[in-house]
């Protein structure tokens, strides 16, 4: 793990901001330091000497001062490093997204989406430690001892030959012991993780293990995981705690060595109470950012992971390109062909699509059928320029579909995929999805035609009501609905139905049923299906079998 | 203390004697520090008088003995407080589950979700560090600062009460102004992140509708105006948080030049002996290490007993159903389940699951329930085992109301197989096994084979000990649902209840699964739960719940 990884540096300018001002905050922290110790010691020394109140008040008072500066110091490291953290995480979150939905909207495979948002939102706080503790504290434990050790140089050259003695063994301490505990600790909290699981798992068994009467037992499980869990960690930590010890015992006897030295070679008249005093208030100043350094390394660990897993995630390739410019033929009068088609996802060897072909004439239902996995939503993702063939190509009236402008390809057609996505919002602007400019009237002429009406007449707010996360929750068949509402209002001339009464009791399926029916009606349709419910409403019935159509038959004899 | 916290406390109990060694530790810890630098400046002072080398010896004693023992005690107490957090973890463990485990599963509706449940049990995770950060550094503080003042009033009174007063404000004082301040910034934080988040996850998994409708770029726009917001907030809120370490260090260097100014003043007027002034100063420098934790840990604290009172919320529910003070003696096995104008609700509901339903299930017969989703055919299931008691109505067992019976009894008597059973992340053999625990090989070999599933146990490369996964995610949809069907089997009762157990398979798979299934329930009794048909041709009766 490195302290700061490049790429995020020159792919965040708010980094290379904050690691300025850190730079600069380090340097002022370093000279307060200083001032603040000898002020203490001159003030003390004085006072030795035999001064009263009114003799050392400046001192007081600018000791007051000194203090209060290096609050205000801490302050702004940490302030500077919440900004940073917000403004980097902003950044790459709007990038992330952007990249998501301008260039690649189908990719889910390998990155859920629930992991992409937890990722782009939750690692906030980890970065918020990241940027405003461990990075200051880097730049701390670079600048600080630095600077003491060349000003006991100054006052008391023997107490730094000491320092400098004993301060290399902490880095060397650091690594020799850091790197032993850093692998001990990852064991840890795999172990954790799988208690942690352990214990989910039972509670979301619960109902099992009462129905089999097992529930009570559990308890006692519970404790021995946990018990066995315990000791073997404790067996860990007893190393693990050992390289901080070894790094708080060097720091301890050198405040305690040089203390010691300091005080004998006063007796001998070898250093003066000032500058002894001064050497002492700056010894553990010394060691305390390093010691800080290895306590801030391990809780920033997590910070380190989000932003790398972010920039892995950015710097993964893109999948379909978009440069077609040609206005696109309409599939409302042009065929559509899959000329010998091959595709495979660049995460998966096998072929989903081997040499397809097929062809959508205008204005007839075409249901495509076949086992899961066959690649029906494959197809889908075809035509509508989610994703592009691996081979073969797909055409329109003759003009091949990635060479055409995308955006106005797109304009002609609708596609209700098996689970529509419900945004929050109102229904109608859900509905308004499919043509954002439409009027009320028309939003609820297209609900009519997909049966909505049906369910949002029954609500208090109407075509109001507020849906999606935290609103009034949409069983299966009302979220078909709405997206089948947005197909009408979109007016499309080519609609993709993917598998529109999967899953749903009799009655929802048949007015769900009736609404594609009047969807049929002047548009071009691809009709993915399961079963063969919806199969008497197409025109022809495609099967879909080692990604290519075997039979394409009549619907009457399917 | 606030009530919360006291019966967060109750929850997660530790042992009074491993507190009070923790503390202990801890402040000797801070103790060590203060009298490095304390007797440090002492020796100091005291050798500028150019007394003999010898009588120093015990200062010099005295600064490396602190030196030395400082990193040792150090090291024992982060064991110690560790072992405690470890302990206290997995009592609370242990005793949130005693209180869950009878409200299961009607007491847990609100969270049958996958999300929230994994919530829950991080929240009780977190609880450890109730002790960790609540309990111990204040404690801590207490101690070593009272010993500190001692020490300073022993030598100088006046300076002992700035010390105190210094120590107070910032220990009590900075931790509890900031605390209200970060709390108001933090709900309102709290807010923007949750909005952004659940826009983000509309729009990465809707990207592919945003694209096809071309709203790709309208949501972009929308989403950075709530990052903007986002920002924003969580600048303010960093303001309070980092205040925290700045305002301490102003404390320390007031409450520092307090005491000098005191002790110089006292030295003047020929109260206090030169020597000691060095020491007053730095023993109050280095005194302030043990309050510096407590604003960060007052900030964590209070995030814990948020998740703490999520917890309590689940743990103090009361459950509602109950055994008899006198059961009953339960039925020899021919016996009739029947549920005699049932009227069901759900605590969370206001409809009822249920209306008027009668039901009878005579010994050996087989009957399906069918009816369309949300009609209430899984509420039939729980009334029979007493995961719910109906409203108005009875349900009887061999003509007695359910509720006169132990429900262990009773639901030792009714095998359910249902597409909500769960499949532990364990091994096949634990999974089939937890229904008998006292099964030969040879009985477990003969539920598997009557699900149909042994041949393909024995073909795997680890077969009884293939681990399944998380919620049987190593297997296929049939395969979870067949080790589901021999568990039920192997529970060897005399009433089988298969809910739903064709629920996401498709039509082939269902058929060969139900026709198994049948064959295997012999002459038990059988109700099958489906909105589909297959196997409806071999039931005895259908009946139909129309909602």
């Amino acid at each position: 793990m490195r302290a700061l990884d490049p790429r995020l540096v020159r792919r965040a300018r708010p980094v290379r901001a904050l690691l300025g001002v850190d730079i600069a905050l380090g340097f002022a922290t370093a000279v307060l330091v200083l001032v603040q110790a000898t002020l203490l010691a001159r003030i003390v020394a004085r006072t030795f000497d035999g001064a009263s109140l009114g003799d050392v008040v400046t001192e007081l008072v600018l000791l007051v001062v000194v203090f209060g500066i290096r609050g205000a110091v801490a302050w702004g490291f940490e302030v500077a490093g919440a900004r940073a953290a917000s403004s980097v995480l902003s950044e790459l979150r709007l990038e992330l997204v952007e990249r998501r939905l301008r260039t690649q909207p189908a990719a889910l495979d390998g990155v859920e989406a629930g992991e992409l948002s937890a990722v782009a939102v939750q690692g906030v706080d980890a970065l918020i430690v990241y940027f405003g503790r461990y990075l200051p504290q880097v730049v701390l434990a670079c600048v600080v001892p630095v600077a003491v050790l060349a000003w006991v140089g100054a006052v008391d050259s023997t107490s730094a030959l000491i320092m400098l003695v004993t301060l290399p063994l902490v880095p060397v301490f650091m690594w020799l012991v850091g790197r032993y505990t850093e692998e001990r600790t990852r064991e840890r909290w795999t172990a954790l993780r799988l208690l942690s699981a352990h214990f989910l798992d039972v509670v979301r068994g619960l109902p099992t293990l009462r129905l089999l009467n097992r529930s009570r037992g559990q308890a006692e499980t519970i404790r021995d995981v946990g018990e066995r869990y315990r000791l073997a960690t404790m067996g860990t930590l007893r190393v693990a705690f050992l390289s901080a010890s070894v790094l708080e015992l060097a720091a301890t006897l050198g405040v305690a060595l040089v203390a010691v030295t300091v005080g004998v070679r006063l007796v001998g008249g070898g250093i003066g109470l000032e500058a002894g005093l001064t050497v002492l208030v700056l010894a553990p100043e010394l060691y305390l950012p390093l010691r800080r350094l290895g306590a801030e390394f391990h809780s920033s660990a997590d910070g380190i992971a989000v932003a790398e897993r972010m920039l892995e995630l950015l710097e993964a390739p893109v999948e379909v390109e978009r440069h077609g410019t040609l206005p696109a033929p309409s599939p409302g009068t042009a065929e559509v062909r899959f000329e010998h088609v091959l595709f495979a996802y660049p995460s998966r060897p096998a072929l989903v699509l081997d040499g397809l072909d097929l062809e959508l004439r205008p204005q007839e239902t075409v249901a495509l059928i076949g086992a899961s996995g066959a690649g029906k939503s494959t197809v889908a993702s075809l035509l509508l320029r989610l994703a592009a063939p691996t081979a073969g190509r797909v055409t329109v009236g003759g003009v091949d579909l990635a060479d055409c402008d995308v955006d106005a390809w797109r304009r002609r057609l609708a596609w209700v995929p098996q689970h529509p996505t419900i945004f929050r919002g109102t229904v109608a602007d859900n509905i308004r999805l499919g043509r954002t400019e439409a009027g009320d009237g028309e939003v609820r002429f297209a609900a009519r035609l997909a049966c909505v009406d049906e369910f949002v007449q029954a609500l208090r707010a109407g075509y109001d009501t507020v849906v999606g996360d935290g609103g009034r929750p949409l069983s299966a068949g009302e979220r078909r609905r709405i997206g089948l509402a947005r197909a009408f209002l979109r007016g499309a001339e080519l609609v993709v139905l993917d598998e529109p009464t999967a899953d749903l009791d009799a009655a929802t399926a048949a007015l769900v049923g009736a609404a594609v029916e009047r969807l049929q009606a002047d548009r071009t349709v691809l009709l993915i299906a399961h079963r063969a419910e919806l199969v008497r409403h197409a025109d022809r019935v495609i099967v879909l079998e080692h990604g290519r159509a075997t039979v394409s038959v009549e619907p009457a004899a399917a | 203390m606030t009530s919360t916290r006291r019966r967060l406390l109750a929850l997660a109990a530790a042992p009074r004697r491993r507190v009070a060694l923790s503390v202990a530790l801890g402040a000797a810890t801070v103790l060590c520090g203060v009298g490095l630098m304390a007797t440090a400046g002492y020796l100091i002072s005291r050798a500028a008088e150019r007394p003999a080398v010898l009588s120093l010896t015990v200062a010099i004693v005295c600064v490396r003995f602190f030196g030395l023992a400082r990193p040792i005690t150090r090291y024992i107490e982060r064991l110690a407080s560790h072992d405690l957090a470890l302990r206290v973890l997995a009592n609370t463990r242990v005793r949130a589950y005693e209180r869950i485990e009878p409200l299961a599963p009607a007491g847990l509706e609100a969270y049958r979700r996958g999300d929230l449940l994994s919530r829950m049990v991080g929240d009780v995770d977190s609880l450890q560090n109730l002790h960790l950060r609540g309990t111990l550094p204040p404690l801590v503080a207490l101690v070593s600062g009272a010993v500190s003042v001692a020490v300073t009033a022993a030598i100088l009174p006046a300076a002992a009460v700035i010390l105190a007063a210094g120590l107070v404000a910032g220990g009590v004082a900075v931790p509890l102004a900031l605390g209200s301040v970060r709390r108001r910034a933090g709900a309102r934080e709290a807010a923007a992140r949750g909005a952004l988040t659940s826009d983000l996850v509309e729009t990465v998994r809707g990207a592919p509708e945003l694209a096809v409708y071309g709203r790709s770029e309208n949501r972009l726009d929308a989403l950075a105006a709530k990052d903007e917001e986002l920002v924003t907030v969580a600048r303010r809120a960093a303001l309070a948080d980092g205040a925290a370490n700045g305002l301490g260090l102003l404390v320390t260097g007031a409450t520092v030049a307090g005491v000098l100014a005191l002790a110089v003043t006292a030295h003047a007027g020929g109260e206090l002996d030169r020597v000691l002034i060095a020491l007053l100063a730095l023993l109050a420098l280095a005194s302030f290490e043990a309050v510096q934790p407590l604003s960060q840990s007052a900030r964590e604290l209070s995030e814990t007993l948020a998740a703490g009172k999520r917890v309590l919320e689940l743990t103090e529910r009361e459950p509602h159903i109950h055994d008899p003070a006198d059961p009953a003696p339960f039925p020899a096995t021919p016996f009739a389940l029947a549920l005699d104008d049932v009227r069901a609700r759900y605590a969370s509901c206001e409809r009822p699951a249920l209306e008027h339903v009668d039901l009878r299930l005579d010994p050996g017969r087989r009957i399906a329930l069918v009816g369309p989703s949300g009609a209430g055919k899984t509420t039939v299931v729980n009334l029979l085992v007493r995961f719910l008691d109906p409203e108005s109505g009875r349900v009887t067992v061999d003509g007695l109301d359910a509720r006169a019976y132990r429900q262990e009894d009773l639901r030792r008597a009714i095998a359910v197989a249902g597409q909500d059973s769960h499949i532990f992340s364990t091994t096949i053999r634990a999974n089939v096994r937890l229904a008998r625990p006292d099964a030969t090989d040879d009985e477990l070999e003969d539920a598997l084979s009557r699900a149909r599933i042994l041949d393909w146990v024995r073909g795997l490369p680890d077969g009884w000990d293939t681990l399944v996964g998380e919620e049987g995610r190593e297997l296929s949809g049939g395969q979870r649902q067949r080790l589901v069907v021999a568990r039920a089997l192997l529970a060897d009762a005399p009433v089988l209840v298969l809910d739903e157990p064709t629920a996401h398979l498709d039509p082939a798979t269902a058929e060969r699964l139900i026709d198994d299934v049948l064959d295997a329930a012999a002459d038990r009794t059988v109700l099958l739960i489906t909105h589909r048909l297959e196997g409806l041709d071999r039931m005895h009766e259908v009946v139909r719940l129309s909602g």
